[in-house]
């Protein structure tokens, strides 16, 4: 025992690491007590109470840890957690490395949950006290963390500067991508969902990151986008091409921006983060209880893909029309049919709209109306003392950032070749939002980072997507604690007096 | 000589039972520094923020006359960002309201919005790279720059407004609001925390503006050393009414004035 420890209370400690056992008993208890599982037939509904229990024991024994930290019992911490993770180590290892049935009965004596990322995830826990024990811990100041803050901006600022060169290299990899896995109809997918949310996070991070508007809501455009799409294409008489209708309902799903800003923004901050959330649900029960005009909650299938230039994608093209591989192997040398050509197409159609939004938004930053959107964000009621029309600022900000989501959810339907209203929950407002704030407020390039990270990892990992929330909620958290303002969260200004040359005032 | 370039007639402000400003009548005039002044609680900010939109006047009535042009504006009509970009009248606040994330510079820019907006087409334009703008952009930043020069900014100009002191930061908002080329400056309390140089060189600052730019000042301050030296025109508020209006020099011997900054006599209670 060292010095510096303090005499133990022994009942505020079983208080303290009781009440983080209860709090873990009722989040396990829904959340990994019960699952449901198909079975031949039907779904049946299984119970996992060892592993509850298990859970709630693991998390006593670590907030017991935790508090003898913070005690001063580093050595007995250290040990004990040290011969955990060891034990751990020992149990655990024969299965991942050989995957016998002997060593994972083994490693079922260890511990009773079944993926074994868990079972590494609470030996990593072990190891993390063992190691924080062994080398012990400043205490943070204030002094700190503005360091900190000011190191996290430095960090930002290089980023930006290398950005400039990021930027497009990053675009050349993208451009690139399919050559290099065209073959690949799986990675093609997430490549096209990536892309599709780095678009989305663009788009949003005009209206929150530039204008300072929180939009809850924004998947509402999302889905005006699509459902314009998808009914001008399907509904007998009018079937218009996609290059048609992507200028509509970009501009229908702007105009529903508008009409639904009018109301909403006098309000500021949370205000307008609820009745945006409101107004993102509405567009959903509508499209859902609309039956006759959307056909509810049965969604619309058949949407056409997109051609091009009239060449269709099908094996078997119909009538009056040319598949693409029945034209280039008449024009230039045979190619067999595959599936993945259309999603080289459709992954360079998201690519070029998201580059597009991306271009708009690093342009109007430095128009006067982004400079005024940023004004705006800062002070509303100097805004106005300048003679600056926050009504219509404000408008223009929803407005260009809710076409942007239409242009994203007409290219969605045509993807997905099917919408419903489920497509267009909460979820999706706050997984975009999340990509914003998480990637920095008003940064390009940490929004594709984000996205990156938080659609792209999911989807590479997808056999333990069960935990994939609490990842989400993990990295939200992780985020909140160290970088407050995002990945890369610095401003660069957008003029600058030493470039601007020396001219004197005539 | 100069003219007549706000009227105010008979304004009355009511928040519910109170009244802020009991019929205030003043006239300022063009090239000329009117002060207001007052004991706290008088009035005087209220009166600005009707001027400028911020509040709606219960009764009363202010006109403002462009002298170039002799365009005629009655601002208790006008909605609040309208009053800058058409009456061209710009204020400062007594607690700064600055664009603190931005820089110096982008402040001064941001002021030149509407013109700059015109220039860009709209946006639609300048996202193009149009000529116009561009040469539009170079002049606002010409004139940002002039007027930095004139505040002694021009060093932090590509810092955070943010980071600036005190006294840089209530310069800033003046170069901020003359960067919007107003007819009238309101200036709410600009040498409050300022030191004695400071003050002395806010003063000769307004002067400046006053002779050079043309413009009519109106000000609102506590400081004695800066109202009674570079003010034409004092005009007194105590609890929401004028109780004087005169020259400075008329202004310190008025017995009104003593006694609401002084208190009565204790005979005379």
């Amino acid at each position: 025992m060292t010095a510096a420890a303090r005499p133990l209370d022994i009942g505020a400690m079983a208080k303290e690491a009781g009440l983080t056992a209860f709090v873990v008993l009722m989040l396990a208890i829904v959340l990994v007590g019960y699952e449901i599982r198909d079975v031949p037939g039907a779904i049946a509904l299984f119970t996992r109470f060892p592993d509850v229990f298990a859970a709630c024991l693991i998390a006593f024994v670590g907030r017991v840890a935790v508090i003898l930290l913070r005690e001063g019992y580093r050595d007995a911490v250290m040990i004990g957690a040290g011969v955990a993770a060891f034990a751990l180590l020992i149990g655990l290892l024969p299965e991942t490395l050989f995957g016998t049935e002997t060593a994972t009965r083994l490693a079922n004596r260890f511990m009773p949950f079944e993926a074994p990322i868990v079972r590494w995830c609470v030996f990593a826990a072990a190891l993390f006290l063992a190691v924080r024990a062994a080398v012990g811990r400043r205490k943070l100041k204030v002094e700190d963390l503005k360091a900190r803050e000011a190191a996290a901006d430095r960090a930002g600022a290089r980023v930006q500067h290398i950005a400039r060169y990021a930027g497009p290299a990053l675009g050349a990899a993208a451009l690139a991508l399919p050559v290099l896995f065209g073959s690949d109809q799986q990675a093609m997918s997430v490549a096209i969902l990536v892309m599709t949310y780095i678009m989305l996070g663009w788009g949003l991070n005009i209206v929150v990151g530039l204008a300072g508007l929180l939009d809850l809501g924004y998947v509402a455009f999302y889905a005006v986008g699509a459902y314009t799409f998808a009914l001008l294409a399907t509904t007998e008489g009018i079937e218009w091409s996609f290059w048609l209708c992507l200028p509509l309902a970009g501009a229908l799903a702007g105009l529903v921006g508008v009409l639904l800003g009018f109301p909403v923004l006098r309000l500021r901050g949370d205000y307008l983060a609820i009745v945006t959330l409101g107004f993102g649900e509405i567009i959903r029960v509508v499209i859902q209880n609309w039956y006759g005009f959307t056909n509810g909650a049965n969604g619309i299938s058949a949407i056409p893909r997109p051609t091009l230039l009239g060449l269709s994608w099908d094996e078997e093209p119909p009538a009056g029309q040319t598949a693409f591989h029945q034209w280039f192997s008449q024009n230039f040398w045979p190619v067999e049919y595959s599936p993945t050509h259309e999603k080289i197409y459709l992954f360079y159609i998201i690519l070029a709209l998201a580059l597009v939004v991306n271009w708009f938004a690093l342009r109007a930053r430095r128009m006067p109306i982004g400079r005024a959107w940023e004004a705006l964000r800062e002070d509303e009621i100097a805004c106005r003392s300048l003679g600056i029309n926050p009504t219509n600022t404000k408008l223009t900000a929803f407005g260009v950032g809710a076409m942007f989501g239409g242009f994203a959810g007409s290219f969605f339907a045509t993807s997905q070749g099917f919408v419903s209203p489920e497509s267009f929950v909460f979820i999706e407002s706050a997984i975009i939002l999340a990509i914003v704030v998480l990637g920095g407020f008003g940064s390009q390039l940490g929004v594709v980072l984000a996205a990156l990270l938080l659609i792209g990892l999911p989807e590479a990992f997808r056999e333990v997507k069960d935990f994939r929330m609490l990842a989400f909620g993990l990295a939200m958290v992780g985020i909140m604690l160290w970088r407050p303002a995002g990945l890369l969260a610095h401003r660069d200004p957008t003029v600058r007096l030493k470039a601007a040359g020396k001219r004197a005032k005539p | 000589m100069s003219e007549t370039l706000l009227e105010v007639e008979h304004l009355t402000i009511r928040f519910g039972g109170l009244v802020a400003v009991n019929d205030v009548s003043f006239a300022a005039e063009d090239r000329r520094i009117t002060a207001v002044i007052g004991p706290n609680g008088a009035g005087k900010t209220t009166v600005f923020n009707c001027l400028t939109g911020f509040y709606k006047p219960t009764v009363g009535c202010m006109r403002l006359l462009h002298t170039a042009t002799g365009r005629e504006f009655l601002l208790e009509r006008m909605e609040g960002f309208r009053i800058a970009a058409q009456a061209r009248v710009a204020r400062t606040f007594q607690n700064i309201r600055l664009f603190p994330k931005m820089t110096v510079l982008e402040n001064l820019i941001v002021a030149q919005h509407n013109r700059l907006m015109r220039a860009s087409g709209y946006t639609v334009l300048g996202l193009f790279g149009y000529e116009g703008y561009r040469r539009a952009e170079a002049a606002a930043i010409d004139r940002a720059r002039y007027w930095l020069d004139r505040t002694g900014l021009t060093d932090r100009a590509d810092a955070a407004a943010e980071g600036l002191p005190y006294g840089g930061q209530r310069r800033l908002e003046i170069a901020r609001a003359m960067c919007t080329e107003p007819v009238l400056l309101c200036l709410d309390e600009p040498a409050a925390g300022l030191n004695p140089r400071e003050s002395e060189e806010l003063n000769a600052l307004l002067r400046f503006i006053k002779t050079e730019h043309k413009i009519g000042v109106l000000l609102i301050e506590h400081d004695m050393s800066v109202v009674m030296e570079i003010s034409d025109h004092i005009i007194v508020l105590d609890y929401g009414r004028k109780i004087a209006d005169g020259t400075p020099e008329q202004i310190r011997n008025d017995p009104a004035v003593i006694r609401a900054y002084l208190g009565e006599p204790e005979e005379a209670a």
